[in-house]
């Protein structure tokens, strides 16, 4: 506990101008070696914590001091980790989900935002941030039609700066791709990789689906969009090299299954897959216990793991020790591996969510396409 | 004034030989952004046209535009790169035995970052350990010299697969690169100095080598920038402290043109190598002395004339006891 923490709380009940300047002079949450204090004010019948960590209970009691409107909870919170929450706040029989007054940290995702809770010892990392020596690439936008999947799907390529058509680039193919932009600031971390020489310049297609539970829970229609419409498209627009160890697939929770899934039907396309946090949910007996989003994913999973094959020669995968899908993730290392698959997995104090996804793709997209920083000094 | 130094004699001793034929040489940090070439050249007092060697810049060779509107003198690129991809077109004998070397010479680099790995983690482990110091400063003194020798050893493998190839096939007296020799030479005694980018370090010491430029340069004044710098050096160490992936162990990894011995070239060091970390800059120091380690970054000047350090300006020297050393002229 915070040294102004105990000492406000010395008194009992501490005095409103005592809470006021203790708001005032501290940053929120009330982060230690050891764990972070939740700390809230305001009239309430209940306050709880909400948040996702494999392990923890999602909703968890905030205690009022005293008869004062000052609420604490303290949880245990190793060194290093990063948490996303929201306070639930209620009132009566209404109960309103919002993220932390007291705290300027916010992360966004395609439902909103919450607040980030930084355990001890976490720093972004300087590569996720604009970098103004970086030369920045260029987003072009295309429309395609898909016979496949029935849809005309808009999509961005990320062309990287001092791009000419005399040289062959690597080509990544995205899934939530506009999510991975303005949630991971993909962009900028591709600006500031090529820069610094860690990933070569290279062609980063951006797809976007507006049915992705469907389309990336292991579709075959999605998988021959990609090979049969997507990557000639592609090749016609930009000039690609043409080997497997060029062409990549990324993505993030069903955006890796829908990853995974097209490298499997296409064994000998594409050499190279960054998949995070995958849901790559299986039984192996009896019914998963997972939403029915899920029956399609774990079909998948349970025929990949029976027949891997090799869908690719390297992979990267990545997943936080909070999520509930870490065990799935472990468990798919050593099948990789058995496969003759270079694999390099990384798990990390974090949950399921861009932050932790946007902090990992120095080291995911450095392994599958090392830059030449070793050789090149500008 | 040229003087050569000879490195990794036995005893580590420096010899140095003088040829008077070297007036001026200035290294700078990374141009591409606030360059300070022009204020270098005005130091010079060159007013002349000058020639750019731009072959590390690969398929962006001769894009010299922003350059040559920055010093706002006539600049010519010399082609380097272009003209090896003719001379290998031209000449598949030449080229055939070109990607056979450079084949063996990848292959002894990963030999060479094999045993390295080893001996550097004994030798900075033994740094980093307290204990009795007697018996202590003996392990690390023979870490130290294991792991030299072992960079010793390698240069010596890499010079003579050049000198193999040298003597195999005689690059410099063959029909196809002769014409580019004699056009190069001309282009050079014309120019007022030569301007030596950064890039990739191997490709432009590669294309240094082919054309002969060792001799060709000899008393020009050259102005070169981060791998320019590394590539006009004795040697050529590639560094960098904590990258994406590996285990970021400095490696030597060529002979560089020697026009400027007892110096390696460190471009970027304040990105690539972990300046505050004692252990690790006196480890860096000890293991390539008696070079100078001497930073290159954005704004650093080293002017050399006749030999003599005459303007140095934001850079440091890496020391044996694990500081920074501001480096001064004489």
């Amino acid at each position: 506990m915070s040294t102004t923490l105990r000492e406000l709380l010395s008194n009992d009940p501490p005095a409103p101008a005592a809470i006021d300047a203790f708001i005032s002079g501290n940053d929120f949450p009330l982060v230690d070696r050891s764990g972070v204090t939740f700390v809230f004010r305001g009239e309430a019948d209940a306050v709880l914590l909400r948040c996702w960590i494999h392990g923890l209970p999602t909703a968890q009691l905030l205690e009022r001091v005293a008869q004062s409107d000052l609420w604490l909870l303290r949880i245990d919170l190793p060194a290093n980790s990063r948490i996303e929450y929201k306070f639930e706040v209620v009132r009566g029989e209404r109960g309103d989900w919002i993220t932390d007054p007291l705290n300027p940290h916010k992360a966004a995702d395609p439902f909103g935002a919450n607040s980030v809770c930084q355990g001890f010892g976490y720093e972004r990392p300087q590569w996720t941030l604009p970098d103004p020596q970086s030369r920045p690439g260029a987003l072009e936008e295309l429309r395609v039609g898909s016979a496949s999947l029935d849809v005309v799907s808009r999509l961005f390529t990320y062309v990287p700066a001092r791009f000419r058509r005399s040289r062959r680039y690597p080509l990544l193919i995205v899934h939530d791709g506009e999510d991975y932009l303005r949630f991971a600031d993909l962009k900028t971390v591709l600006d500031n990789l090529i820069h610094r020489l860690e990933i070569p310049p290279m062609i980063v297609c951006l797809t976007q689906s507006a049915d992705r539970l469907r389309e990336y829970a292991g579709d075959d229609r999605h998988a021959r969009f990609l090979s049969e419409e997507l990557l000639p498209l592609m090749r016609m627009k930009y000039p690609l090299l043409d080997e497997p160890a060029g062409r990549g697939l990324m993505g993030a929770s069903f955006g890796a299954v829908a990853s995974l899934h097209a490298a499997w039907r296409n064994p000998g396309v594409y050499g190279r897959l960054l998949l995070q946090s995958g849901s790559f949910a299986f039984s192996d007996i009896g019914h998963h216990r997972r939403t029915p989003v899920f029956d399609p994913v774990v079909r998948f999973v349970n025929e990949f793991r029976a027949q891997p094959g090799e869908p690719s020669g390297r992979m990267y995968l990545s997943c936080g020790i909070y999520e509930s899908l870490i065990y799935e993730n472990r468990s798919m290392v050593p099948l990789l591996t058995e496969q003759g698959i270079q694999v390099r997995y990384e798990e990390v104090r974090d949950g399921h969510n861009w932050e932790n996804w946007r902090d990992r793709l120095r080291t995911g997209l450095s392994w599958l396409f090392p830059g030449p920083s070793w050789m090149v000094y500008e | 004034m040229k003087w050569r130094a000879q490195f990794f004699t036995d005893n580590c001793r420096l010899t140095i030989l003088y040829d008077f034929s070297m007036p001026d040489v200035v290294f700078l940090g990374p141009q591409f952004q606030e360059p300070i070439l022009s204020q270098a050249l005005r130091r010079l007092g060159v007013d002349g046209p000058l020639v750019s060697i731009s072959a590390g810049w690969q398929e962006r060779e001769g894009e010299i535009d922003e350059l040559s509107s920055h010093v706002k003198l006539p600049v010519t690129d010399l082609a380097l790169y272009a003209r090896t991809e003719r001379v290998f077109a031209q000449d598949p004998e030449l080229h055939g035995a070109y990607g056979q070397r450079q084949g063996r010479l990848r292959r002894l680099q990963d030999l060479y970052r094999l045993r390295l790995a080893h001996a550097k983690d004994a030798a900075r482990e033994l740094l980093e350990r307290d204990g009795d110091p007697d018996l202590l400063r003996h392990a690390q003194r023979s870490a130290m010299h294991t792991l030299r020798l072992l960079d010793r050893e390698h240069l010596a493998t890499i010079e003579r697969e050049h000198a193999t190839f040298r003597q195999d096939l005689r690059p410099q007296q063959r029909a196809s690169v002769i014409p580019h020799i004699q056009e190069l030479r001309q282009q050079i005694e014309s120019a007022a100095a030569v301007l030596v980018a950064g890039g990739h370090v191997a490709v432009l010491a590669n294309r240094l080598r082919l054309f002969d430029l060792q001799r060709l340069l000899a008393g020009k004044t050259l102005l070169a920038w981060s791998a320019g710098a590394m590539a006009l050096s004795d040697y050529i160490v590639l560094f960098h402290d904590h990258p994406p992936q590996g285990a970021g162990n400095a490696e030597v990894f060529d002979a560089g043109l020697g026009l400027l011995p007892g110096v390696i070239a460190l471009p970027h060091a304040q990105t690539r190598l972990a300046l505050h970390s004692s252990p690790r800059i006196a480890m860096f120091a000890r293991r390539f002395a008696p070079a100078r380690c001497l930073t290159l970054d954005h704004g650093s000047l080293l002017h050399w004339h006749a030999g003599k350090l005459t303007a140095a300006s934001n850079c440091w020297r890496l020391s044996r006891q694990g500081v920074l050393e501001e480096v001064r002229a004489a």
